[in-house]
């Protein structure tokens, strides 16, 4: 994250409203995916982006620097989205899931390789849309973790300071969100397989 | 899993950073050769990649919706000062 190079910190904080502006639109389309990506909600999405940048704007003058603009801003939101989605009625995810639990349990189930499926296979609407699917059956652990770290390309380091949680914890979370990404895609991707009749 | 599923599962913790390009050379080796002789853990290892790339190559180049950004500055009371305007 380094969109906060250019940006003064002493501006900010005094409420210089070009300066804030010069911040929403270095980091408004970051924060929109994020919350985007982790509540699946256009909606909800927006909402979130909105508190974020007014929460910033009432904190600022209090923002001590300790970590950067961008992973604040970050915390904010993940804070916001991760909120909405303990709040939602009906879990799709097991809350005491042990995320952390660096023994990741039973190998994968599903080894069919669909890597060879032609490229146009993965760019259809269903394909994109089994990718949506697939992100909201993680738990919020891990969707947070795999938000922040795959999709917004914050470090292992950025991602820890965000949510609070240890390196070690970030990568444990990691590597189940993809396996459990890879195991939804497959379920799908293999069907394709069989359907298009391509093997390696 | 072919092979011996008790090294499947000890390689199984390190794909994260052997896929990111953060192991060692050591290490690199050993998954290599494992998968050379383990087509699972390759079928593994081949369709987590893929996974990753189909999501990050989505990400790429998403912006934040006009509409959705308009509104956002009015909240903010920052519509003189919007991109464009």
């Amino acid at each position: 994250m380094s969109e906060n190079d250019q940006l003064s910190l002493d501006a900010l904080r005094s409420g210089d409203r070009d300066e804030f502006a010069r911040m929403v639109e270095a980091y408004s389309p970051r924060i929109y995916r994020l919350a985007l990506r982790m509540l699946g909600d256009a909606q909800e999405a927006e909402d979130v982006l909105q508190e974020t940048f007014l929460n910033a704007f009432r904190s600022l003058s209090r923002f001590e620097g300790r970590s950067s603009l961008g992973t604040w801003l970050h915390r904010i939101a993940t804070n916001q989205a991760l909120m909405r989605l303990r709040k939602r009625e009906v879990p799709t995810f097991s809350v005491d899931e042990p995320v952390d639990d660096p023994d990741l349990g039973e190998l994968p189930r599903q080894l069919v390789d669909w890597c060879c499926l032609p490229e146009e296979e993965f760019m259809t609407a269903e394909a994109q849309s089994q990718l949506d699917a697939a992100v909201e059956k993680l738990s919020p652990a891990l969707r947070a973790v795999f938000t922040l770290r795959e999709l917004q390309g914050l470090s292992t380091r950025e991602t820890s300071e965000v949510l609070g949680i240890s390196e070690s914890a970030v990568k444990t979370r990691l590597l189940r969100a993809r396996l459990q990404l890879r195991e939804h895609l497959t379920a799908y991707f293999a069907e394709r397989v069989q359907e298009v009749g391509y093997e390696r | 899993m072919s092979g011996s599923k008790q090294r499947c599962k000890d390689l199984l913790g390190a794909l994260s950073d052997y896929l990111d390009g953060d192991a060692d050379e050591r290490l690199c080796a050993e998954i290599e050769r494992h998968m050379a002789d383990c087509p699972d853990c390759r079928v593994l290892v081949d369709t987590l990649r893929k996974t990753i790339i189909l999501y990050r190559e989505r990400e790429a180049g998403e912006g934040l919706p006009s509409d959705v950004q308009t509104r956002l500055y009015r909240r903010l009371n920052l519509e003189d000062l919007l991109p464009g305007t």
